[in-house]
């Protein structure tokens, strides 16, 4: 096991190699001077070539991309061009809000959709599972900033329940925080739901009709402890690999639902940088979430030897 | 020379005993028919856009701003009459009119659908018969494509849509290259597989040159798994640009599109919901009849993933 994990981590080095070095391109290959962009509208020629030295962007392309990918490592992102602060404390400032929502999501989402699909699988056919069916259709259809704002005009606005928008830390009390994460999270875990519980009921159909699901019910189980310990128990691992895969839709959901809800993470970041072609900081974002990405992805390969002991590594 | 033509010939002649009529299969399934259909309408509304009782969609009226659905106001035409105009959805923060910009937005998200699944079908498909049948060359394309997927899509065309001005073919490109890695991917899967295939190895035995080999034998079985991924695509398309005008990175604001529209809604959502309203239900109408077109299509043209619900 010990090994296998060894050899998978060292397996994703090459895919980050190449992700760093498309994100390393990325700024050079920028149709502007990002010297004049860091120097402003008003500097001189001089000021300018002060700040591209300072910057080591006067250096052949290959030190440059040695120097960045030390520094890259030492967790050393560079400076922002438009917030002025170093982008690793720009980045930390901004993982709470991201972190505690992409968490909550998933949570929320795996607990709505797994049962819904074992609900539909089960009972196969009928208006329950063409409903689940048509939602997860649905789900992928509807824009995350369309459910966001329907949400809001319903639950915020109209029956004014929760708060419109905006985020509260942690740190200042769990009911707040929690009280402003539930239309955000509900609106993110929409797609998310339509992807799991789909997946779900495909992979619960397919082992219903094993032996195993009948010497169940004929040794006298409950249907739900057939449905619980025989059937889902075995279906668990596409259910998984899709919740792993899911975190890309959630990376991309992410920076929709924080503008949509003013949550200052690390979406609203991302758009606040693109906006303003503060490249230090879209390169440390796109690297940053790919790694999380990736990782997640390790992580959900790992679990597979618990929920499906016949898999070794 | 007969040796050549004859095996794909039988193969076609069995492919078409074993799957008869499968275009016509495809005529009869419900989702095919409702999706096409709401297609085709979305498609004539956006072409047909200046006969639909619009205005010019870019149109700023100062006096006649925020107002709701259904307010009305008196234009001149052209001939200088006086007629009564309803404003069907309200107008905007501008005053221009949101019913005409919802129809032109029409015609921008079909565009860009298009374009990027046309795009992105004919750059994927090169890339993937170049990695299936160059070996050297597979593991090198291949590991920039694990690096390009390593990548959340909207980040990248994010990414890609800084470097350059905003502006309609820079979001097309932003929008393409998250999408060609899952193309290579599809394309080249098939070619390894056809590979193994006996006609193929027949053919190559009677010394088929590689491209007639890749063009007559390898691309006809990739047309009908492209169609059902390039319907996808453009699906997922025109979501992704209405996610970058939405979040004020794509298209510039002047240009109706359906995310743009909403942008412009956003600061007054509480009080004029329907800037939001309209165009959301559009550009959602829109995806999710392209993607049950894409269903029905895979359902009927793609045998292998059909079973798999």
């Amino acid at each position: 096991m010990f090994a296998y994990v060894l050899r998978r981590l060292v397996a994703t080095i090459p895919v980050m190699a190449i992700v760093a070095i498309m994100v390393f391109l990325m700024l050079r290959l920028t149709p502007s001077d990002p010297a004049a962009i860091i120097a402003g509208d008003n500097a001189n020629a001089e000021q300018v070539a002060e700040i591209r030295k300072r910057l080591g962007l006067d250096q052949p392309i290959l030190t440059q991309f040695v120097i960045w990918t030390s520094k890259t490592l030492q967790g050393d992102l560079g400076e922002s061009f438009f917030f002025k602060k170093q982008v690793t404390d720009l980045i930390l400032d901004r993982l709470e809000p991201t972190v505690s929502l992409a968490f909550f999501t998933t949570v929320l989402a795996v607990l709505i959709a797994v049962p819904l699909g074992v609900l539909a699988a089960y009972r196969q056919g009928s208006w329950l599972d063409r409903i689940v069916m048509g939602f997860s259709v649905l789900g992928f259809s509807v824009p995350v900033f369309v459910i966001g704002y329907a949400l809001i005009y319903v639950f915020a606005i109209e029956l004014n329940w929760l708060p419109v928008q905006g985020y509260q830390r942690l740190s200042l009390g769990v009911a707040g925080w929690l009280q402003r994460l539930i239309l955000p999270s509900l609106t993110l875990s929409v797609v998310l739901i339509a992807l799991i519980a789909r997946i779900t009921r495909t992979s619960v159909l397919e082992v219903m009709n094993e032996d195993y699901i009948r010497t169940a019910r004929a040794k006298g189980q409950t249907e739900g402890r057939v449905l619980r310990r025989h059937a889902l128990a075995n279906a668990a691992v596409p259910i998984v690999t899709v919740i792993g895969l899911g975190v890309a839709a959630l990376i991309g959901g992410v920076v929709v639902t924080e503008s949509v809800y003013t949550i200052p993470g690390l979406g609203r970041l991302t758009v606040d940088a693109v906006l303003a072609r503060d490249y230090p900081t879209i390169q440390a974002v796109i690297l940053l979430f790919s790694l999380a990405y990736v990782l997640i992805n390790l992580l959900v390969d790992m679990t597979y030897t618990f929920f499906d002991p016949r898999i070794r590594y | 020379m007969s040796i050549e033509v004859l095996p794909a010939e039988i193969a076609e002649g069995v492919r078409a005993a074993r799957r008869p009529g499968r275009f016509a299969l495809v005529m009869r399934n419900p989702s095919v028919i409702i999706g096409a259909t709401i297609v085709t309408f979305l498609a004539l509304v956006g072409v047909l856009a200046p006969v639909l009782g619009t205005i010019s969609p870019s149109e700023i009226n100062p006096v006649y701003r925020n107002k709701k659905p259904g307010a009305e106001r008196t234009i001149r035409t052209e001939d200088s009459k006086e007629v009564q105009f309803v404003h069907r959805f309200g107008t905007d923060t501008l005053g221009r009119d949101v019913y005409s910009r919802v129809v032109y937005g029409a015609r921008v998200s079909l565009v860009v659908g298009l374009t990027v699944a046309v795009l992105s079908v004919a750059i994927g498909l090169t890339i993937g018969l170049i990695a299936g049948y160059i070996r050297w060359l597979d593991s090198i394309i291949m590991r920039v494509m694990d690096g390009l997927m390593a990548i959340p899509a909207i980040l990248l065309a994010m990414g890609v849509v800084s470097l350059s001005r905003a502006g309609l073919l820079a979001v097309v490109i932003a929008i393409v290259i998250p999408e060609i890695p899952r193309v290579v991917r599809l394309v080249r899967a098939i070619v390894l597989s056809i590979r193994e295939e006996p006609y193929v190895e027949a053919a190559i035995t009677v010394g088929t040159p590689t491209p007639t080999l890749l063009v007559r034998h390898v691309l006809p079985n990739t047309i009908a798994p492209l169609i059902v991924q390039g319907t996808f695509i453009c699906g997922s398309a025109i979501l992704i640009e209405a996610i970058l005008s939405f979040l004020g990175i794509g298209i510039p604001p002047e240009t109706p599109t359906w995310g743009n529209i909403m942008a412009e809604g956003r600061s007054l959502f509480r009080i004029y919901p329907h800037n939001i309203f309209y165009p959301g239900v559009c550009l959602a109408l829109a995806v999710l009849a392209i993607n049950m077109l894409g269903d029905g299509l895979r359902d009927t043209l793609d045998p292998r993933f059909a079973r798999r619900v």
